[in-house]
């Protein structure tokens, strides 16, 4: 700012020699003047204090948790920490959180791309209430999550005849059959169920404010030249979005991993079979021995993936900023 | 000519592309069958207690001071995060300070920490005997097993909002008008309260809206560092919880209903705001 006002001011003289001086001097002058009179910027003093205020406040909401996790969980010794995380049940429960992350990613994927395709690249009616629909388990409360489908799925639920007894019916030649659902609540396909609710928006959320504002001008040009709507999905669109795509399946990722308050409220918390990571650590943690030492070795598993997740999205951000939607360009 | 072809276009590529009709129909059907259907439920189901069987409920007094205490606290918390989060960033966009990139990337640990390991290392953090909580407890303010506890924790759910949503609305801010403020005579302080805040009040309301609905139904990180004691600091989501773990599936239907309206209601107070705010700042 000095250096261009200065230089405008410099201008009008004709030696270059003189130009050169009086720019110098100028620019000392206004560097002067900014520092009397208040302008753009706070004094130094009131900077060092803000800085101060902001990461003393994120040293003790964010900073010490997380070093405390993994002091907590190495405090009673290596041996302790390994064993706690090794013994039968934890293994159990890292099973089962993988095998649900698994499954509910890729629904999500499929459907955050079918909705951002048809979202962010054609128009029609009732386009915003539906993204507003799309949101909306972000405004639910996890708890809530789990016991919609408690009602549907529980032993007082509408769909209980069907798991319960199952649905007969007698097919003309080719005899009788029954159609019965397998079990869901306190059982995986519930704890599936509510992590594919509570995760529902990550993907979606993450693709359409990208392919809104990559348009579809790539597109048309690949299906004037002659391409199927396939190949242009395959190698015009995905391309474009693999990044976008990357992140959403990161976060999401790590909100299936993580979460807790809708699976436990379906899951039932039978250690071994439906515990997931975040459940045994609850249950350590609650455990009448108190068991803190081996709660927080498995919670330092789930706090290590954490970590690994912020470098990947920091990553991602610094290295492929350009190909994210705008407001992760940092 | 650019924005004339682009309208142009805009008429005629209408429905050129295909798949919409699949994308469309299986957004619909995936969307109904995982959240409308489910949530739809829930309405269904609380619809059958009939209005006064609703209203007895949610009249209970361990009913209302757990919604009490759910909406206060979280109320409490996002006022906390839209003053803090909003410092952080302008701390990150103005100023240039060691270790800035890694406090940045930190910001979005609540994100990724699943919210009972949050939950725990808070109790212990904030407990009687804990790395901050003896501090507190030194002056002889209790924190974990209180309200206070509760907002502690749900600071730590909320904060990421505020500064996601602030900061790159601070970073576009356009320095011209603060420096045209300040040779008209403006000085600092009024500069940043009547140049920068203005524009800066949709997105900190919107921030502490996210904050808010996220606080509100917030479960894992809570239920450790409240102690839960009905009444006291036993909040909503929990309750829910103790009333399905009696088979009370009325009850928790009716509180879960109860939360769903409380928070899109005040969302909704949120939202009108902000446009306000918005066309104001016009």
């Amino acid at each position: 700012m000095s250096e261009a006002v200065s230089a405008v001011i410099a201008f009008p003289s004709e030696n270059p020699q003189l130009h050169t001086q009086n720019a110098r001097e100028d620019a000392r002058d206004s560097a002067r003047k900014s520092r009397a009179v208040a302008s753009t910027t706070e004094p130094r003093w009131v900077q060092v204090l803000l800085i101060a205020a902001a990461l003393l406040f994120l040293l003790g909401f964010l900073l010490l948790p997380l070093v405390l996790v993994f002091v907590e969980a190495l405090s009673g010794g290596v041996h302790a920490f390994v064993s706690a995380i090794t013994e039968a049940d934890a293994l159990a429960a890292i099973r089962l959180t993988l095998l649900v992350t698994a499954i509910v990613v890729p629904l999500n994927l499929v459907f955050g791309i079918a909705a951002a395709w048809a979202v962010s690249k054609h128009e029609f009616r009732g386009k915003r209430l539906l993204v507003s629909l799309i949101d909306l388990p972000f405004a639910v409360s996890p708890v809530v999550a789990g016991l919609v489908f408690v009602l549907i799925f529980g032993a007082q639920g509408w769909a209980w005849p069907l798991i319960d007894e199952g649905w007969h019916f007698a097919l003309p030649w080719l005899g009788e059959f029954t159609l019965q659902l397998p079990k869901v609540i306190f059982s995986t396909p519930g704890i599936v169920l509510a992590t594919t609710f509570v995760t529902f928006p990550f993907i979606a959320r993450e693709l359409m404010p990208l392919m809104e504002q990559q348009g579809t001008d790539e597109e048309l040009a690949a299906l004037s030249l002659g391409a199927s709507g396939w190949q242009t999905f395959w190698r015009v669109t995905l391309p474009n979005i693999r990044w976008a795509l990357l992140y959403g399946v990161l976060l999401c990722s790590a909100r299936a991993m993580g979460e807790f308050g809708a699976v436990s409220v379906v899951s039932g918390h039978i250690r071994g079979r439906t515990n997931t990571l975040p459940l045994h650590v609850e249950i350590l943690y609650n455990d009448i021995g108190q068991n803190y030492g081996a709660a927080f070795a498995v919670a330092s598993l789930l706090a290590l993936s954490a970590l690994v997740t912020l470098i990947l999205k920091a990553y991602l951000e610094w290295r492929h900023g350009e190909s994210l939607a705008a407001n992760h360009r940092h | 000519m650019a924005v004339e072809s682009a309208s142009i276009g805009r008429l005629r590529r209408r429905r050129v592309l295909p798949g919409f009709g699949l994308s469309l129909g299986y957004t619909l059907a995936w969307l109904g069958l995982i959240v409308l259907i489910p949530l739809a439920g829930l309405f269904i189901k609380a619809g059958g207690l009939g209005w006064q069987g609703l209203w007895n409920i949610w009249t209970e007094p361990r009913v209302l001071s757990a919604l009490k205490l759910s909406f206060g606290t979280a109320l409490a918390a996002a006022a906390f995060n839209a003053l803090m989060g909003t410092l952080v960033a302008w701390v990150f966009v103005r100023y240039r300070f060691p270790g800035k990139r890694i406090f940045d990337a930190m910001i979005d640990l609540p994100f990724a920490l699943p919210t009972a390991v949050a939950g725990i290392a808070l109790t212990s953090l904030y407990g009687p005997s804990g790395w901050i909580g003896r501090w507190f407890e030194a002056i002889g303010v209790k924190v974990a097993y209180t309200p206070l506890g509760i907002t502690i924790a749900l600071i730590f759910v909320g904060l990421p909002f505020v500064v996601r949503v602030v900061q790159p609305v601070l970073a576009e801010v356009e320095r011209e008008l603060e420096e045209a403020s300040a040779t008209l005579g403006a000085n600092r302080w009024q500069t940043v309260t009547r140049v920068v805040l203005p524009a800066l009040w949709p997105a900190i309301l919107a921030g502490f809206g996210l904050a808010f609905a996220r606080g509100v139904g917030e479960y894992g990180s809570v239920i450790f560092i409240a102690g839960n004691l009905p009444g006291f600091t036993e909040i909503a989501p929990l309750l829910i919880t103790f009333r399905l773990d009696e088979y009370d599936y009325a009850s928790a239907t009716a509180i879960a209903l109860a939360m769903l309206l409380l928070s899109f209601l005040t969302l909704f107070a949120i939202n009108t705001l902000q446009s306000k705010l918005t066309r104001r700042g016009r």
